[in-house]
């Protein structure tokens, strides 16, 4: 099986790599990249934990071949903290609310929250509920991630 | 092929040996040509990876039509509203002109999966799926739709209605044709209009019941002059519930129309006991109910409350 070429933008810098026509993202990012922030479940997109943002939106990597983002834009859990080692307003706000359990959701949990908040700096309760839909947390706190996500919005989550 | 589920749920192997990603319509059909039914049509994949993950099909490579260009477009063309290939859930459920002039099309829309298969899962994707309870099967059934199938020997439009052969079937041949195009009715103001899901959870569950509706009046004269009236998942396709709309054409606005075409529905449907959907005697009395309820709501939205 002949390899692929792609080159895309991951958590902004430029990455060129070969890949398999049959690898999927979240493997490119977790086994090929050592990018292991991004969680894999279930790998039917059912559970959302291996969520990122491709153009901006959010999609689940585990049903995304890799050689579908050549060209787009990719950030993950990881391209959120700064480059100083600060950590993103919501990923902040997850520590402070106690929003995080056994933590396998989070990531996922993020990347989802990152998507809605930037088209919605300060979404309603029900838009945070359904923005974080397509994300099981095992551990069923739901309650303090909307918390989380409602305390980032108005810290002003959004860069 | 049939392997156990035992031995495969857990295997993160997705059996190709090719993607390709052409540029062109025609690039596309050559490889399906070349490839003689083991190359398969992939668009969002939300559908397609799982199942080849699973082992539930098989292919030896992907044909992705994303990078075929003027397929992403939402377009007003007259009475009709026409959509690309590639036009996904979630720019359906945000188009401002979906919402206002097919609303039932773009609630369908929004209840598809989760927000993350929204933003790749195609509308096309959903029809060409061909499972009954398809999310975006009824409100276009309900809406006229025609579909635009693009092969080797050339292009054919196909009415929804002759679309849908069996459970996971269609007319359309996945290893060999492209659906291109979907279009639909313009609804106007005298046009009432809602889709219904009944499902386990609110979010991330298969539909148990899914019933897209829509009335035409003539306020002077307070009559139904059209119904529409589509049904998924109570038989093998979702379908348009043809008695019903029949029962409603030219009658009255009145409680007792709309009781009367509750009991037809029933006599419509042929839902499986299932496990996982609830018995049969159960979505048959449901399907009743979303019947009623919804011609109550578009009924009241174009200002005939029937309660
Ligand atoms: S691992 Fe991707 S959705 Fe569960
Ligand atoms: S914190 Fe454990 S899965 Fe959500």
């Amino acid at each position: 099986m002949g390899t692929v070429k792609i080159s895309f933008k991951l958590n902004g810098c430029d990455m060129n790599v070969e890949v398999l026509p049959n690898t999927l993202l979240v493997d490119l990012l977790r086994d090929v990249l050592g990018l292991k922030g991004t969680k894999v479940g279930c790998r039917e997109g059912e559970c959302g934990v291996c969520t990122v943002l491709l153009e901006g939106e959010a999609v689940n990597s585990c049903i995304l071949p890799a050689v579908k983002v050549g060209g787009k834009s990719v950030v993950t859990i990881e391209g959120l903290v700064k480059e100083n080692g600060q950590l993103h307003p919501i990923q902040q706000a997850f520590i402070s609310e106690g929003a995080v359990q056994c933590g396998f959701c989070t990531p996922g949990m993020i990347m989802n929250a990152k998507a809605l908040l930037d088209k919605h700096p300060h979404p309603s309760d029900g838009e945070i509920r359904s923005g974080i839909s397509g994300v099981l947390c095992r551990c069923t706190g739901y309650r303090k991630i909307v918390q989380a996500i409602k305390t980032a919005s108005q810290a002003g989550g959004r860069k | 092929m049939s392997y156990a589920f035992k031995d495969f749920h857990w295997t993160r192997h997705i059996p190709i040996k090719n993607y390709f990603l052409p540029k062109t319509l025609s690039e596309a059909l050559n490889i399906l040509a070349e490839y003689q039914g083991r190359a398969l049509v992939v668009a969002g994949g939300t559908d397609v990876l799982p199942q080849l993950r699973r082992r539930e099909i098989d292919a030896e490579a992907l044909v992705d039509i994303t990078h075929l260009p003027d397929l992403k477009s939402i377009e007003e063309r007259g009475e009709r509203i026409a959509l690309g290939a590639l036009v996904t859930h979630a720019s359906i459920t945000s188009s401002p002109l979906v919402r206002e002039k097919a609303k039932l099309l773009a609630d369908g829309a929004g209840y598809l999966g989760s927000p993350q298969i929204r933003n790749i899962a195609t509308v096309a994707g959903n029809l060409v799926s061909g499972q009954p309870a398809a999310d975006t099967s009824t409100p276009l059934l309900a809406l006229d739709a025609s579909v635009t199938i693009a092969s080797k020997d050339g292009e054919r439009i196909v009415p929804l209605t002759k679309f849908f052969l069996d459970t996971g079937k269609t007319i359309l041949d996945c290893r060999r044709e492209i659906l291109t195009r979907i279009e639909f009715n313009a609804l106007k103001e005298h046009h009432g209009c809602c889709y219904l899901r009944l499902s386990q959870r609110k979010a991330l569950a298969l539909p148990i019941l899914v019933c897209g509706v829509l009335v035409k009046v003539d306020k002077k004269r307070r009559v139904i002059e059209e119904a529409a009236v589509a049904l998924g998942p109570v038989a093998p396709i979702p379908f348009r519930a043809i008695r019903v709309e029949e029962a409603l054409r030219g009658s009255p606005i009145s409680k007792e129309i709309i009781e009367a075409v509750g009991t037809i529905a029933i006599e419509e449907c042929n839902p499986r006991d299932s496990l996982l959907r609830g018995s049969s005697l159960y979505r048959k009395e449901m399907a009743k109910v979303f019947v009623k309820r919804g011609l109550q709501k578009a009924l009241a939205q174009v200002g005939f409350p029937v309660t």
